[in-house]
């Protein structure tokens, strides 16, 4: 699909979300609550058939939190990036997509892990990289630690 | 039993937990897996990261966009010069700066051969896995000659920091183009070498076919990619699908099996080897003369946007994606390593199989730990 087919379709199943343009691919922006039923689609509908999730990430914008996942369909060959933003930092949380995407597992860990974004529903959500007993998530723009040496 | 090895080895179930790694020569680094055993059955596998974690992306934040892609040479040691190259493209195409067509060639011949040597080295310790000595030295030979031309054209053997935004950071030594051709040459008639002592080999054979089964479907669910992918029959090679630097003038065919178990995944490496070296041949003589880098300011700012670039190191996809508030250094940075999705895949394709068989399988999917824990 080209891009303009895709704002279409996703506007026709999700009338609230906004597009981005200005980068090398289309931003769809959500809010966290519609995340699940909407990557639900993007991955069954055979239209979109998004079967890669390539990249998982989350971005500190200070105010909020913002998930960013990119998607891009094999037999297509069109990518896609949802943006979910999770408006309250002091208890971020969203549906996890590793039910769709069995990659998401890891990733969601490590973004649990370094950001400390709650996965409802995902298997396995402990730590990744860091001890369990580590105070703070280490990439949210206002952590700080004693031992941080800037450079 | 249980009294003497205590209770928490044993499960409910009777099923026995140990624990394979962190310093285990068969990871190759420091990983941790925790294994559920049922006599010499694994039952459920989890992998512990972090013990190589150096927080690149956080150390990133506070670097210039010049600076931040050393830290990168670090993350798959192996394949330095993949890693900076996506850097560099990842900047430059947020600068939309156009590279010289004397870099792009120069990369992508660089490249090639740390593909080339990185599954040298691969080879060479899968043998060591399965326990045959000999092919390590094999490896390890024709590997150093290829990292004596990297010493000699960026001054480091591993941790090169050659590629740099706007091109490479230096021109090539006068002996580049003579010591590749003859290096080359070297290679080739090694190869064969290769085959006979390792590839038909009844012992090597017994262990890799019909080992650590991996579906395409699978593959693709858990964001597998590279030759392990490409072992599974599953199309994931950017080279060909999105085309960077000068692999768009050069001929190749993505390489494919349809295996899917352990001995696939060997062959398409094998198989990538000669490829890499007929990719090098096609452009060592083609290197255009003229400038050697574009010209960028002093001081990189990126506009304000976000930025990816996809690129194909040894070991699959790697993913730069930089965020930039217009500042001199990137408001967030991640990398989307290739061994990090691989290993997330390890669990299913070593399930059911036997724990002899998990050094196979570990030795095939070519982890390289520090770029799981960057």
């Amino acid at each position: 699909m080209s891009t303009e087919e895709l704002k279409n379709s996703i506007t026709a199943i999700l009338p609230s979300s906004t597009f981005d343009e200005t980068g090398e691919f289309l931003n769809v922006v959500i809010t966290s609550e519609e995340l699940l039923p909407l990557m639900n689609t993007l991955r069954t509908k055979s239209e979109f058939d998004f079967d890669f999730l390539f990249c998982l990430t989350c971005i500190d914008w200070k105010d909020h939190l913002m998930m960013v996942y990119h998607l891009l369909s094999k037999t297509h060959q069109h990518t896609l990036v949802i943006k979910a933003k999770i408006a309250d930092r002091n208890n971020a949380q969203i549906e996890t997509v590793c039910n769709i995407w069995r990659t998401a597992e890891f990733h969601e860990r490590e973004v649990f892990d370094l950001f400390g974004v709650k996965f409802i529903n995902h298997p396995d959500l402990r730590r990744l990289f860091l001890s369990d007993d580590w105070v703070g998530h280490p990439l949210r723009k206002d952590y700080t630690d004693e031992n941080m040496i800037s450079l | 039993m249980r009294g003497l090895i205590g209770e928490d080895l044993l499960t409910e179930e009777g099923e026995f937990i140990i624990n394979m790694g962190p310093q285990h020569p068969s990871t190759h680094g420091v990983l941790h897996l925790k294994i559920w055993l049922d006599g010499e059955t694994v039952k459920r596998i989890q992998p512990n990261l972090g013990y190589i974690h150096r927080s690149i992306e956080k150390m990133s934040e506070s670097l210039s966009y010049r600076n931040f892609i050393f830290a990168t040479s670090r993350m798959d040691y192996l394949a330095a010069h993949v890693n900076n190259e996506a850097c560099a493209l990842t900047v430059e195409k947020g600068l939309q700066l156009e590279v010289p067509q004397r870099a792009k060639v120069i990369r992508t011949i660089l490249s090639e051969l740390t593909r080339l040597q990185s599954h040298q080295l691969w080879w060479g310790c899968t043998g060591l896995d399965l326990g045959g000595v000999t092919p390590f030295f094999y490896a390890f030979r024709e590997r150093e000659a290829i990292m004596e031309i990297f010493e000699e054209t960026c001054g480091a053997r591993l941790t090169q920091n050659y590629m740099v935004p706007g091109g490479i950071m230096y021109d090539v030594h006068p002996n580049f183009q003579k010591r590749v051709k003859d290096v080359m040459i070297q290679i080739k008639g090694k190869f064969e070498e290769y085959d006979n002592i390792m590839t038909g080999n009844v012992i090597l054979e017994n262990r890799l076919k019909g080992v650590g089964y991996l579906s395409k479907e699978d593959a693709l669910s858990y964001g597998v990619t590279g030759p392990t992918a490409r072992a599974s029959g599953l199309s994931c090679d950017l080279r060909k699908s999105n085309p960077y630097s000068a692999y768009d003038q050069v001929q190749f065919d993505e390489i494919l099996d349809t295996g899917g178990d352990c001995y696939a995944r060997y062959m398409v490496r094998m198989r990538e080897m000669r490829q890499s070296v007929s990719i090098i041949e096609q452009l060592i003589d083609n290197i255009p003369e003229g400038d050697f880098q574009a010209k960028t300011k002093n001081v990189i700012k990126l506009p304000k946007g976000e930025f990816y670039q996809r690129v194909e190191t040894p070991r699959g996809e790697l993913g730069v994606f930089i965020v930039s508030d217009g500042a001199a250094s990137p408001y967030r940075i991640k990398y989307r390593s290739p061994g990090f999705s691989n290993l997330s895949a390890l669990p299913i394709m070593a399930k059911g199989g036997k724990i002899g068989d998990l050094v196979a399988i570990m030795a095939t999917i070519d982890l390289v730990i520090p770029d799981i824990d960057r």
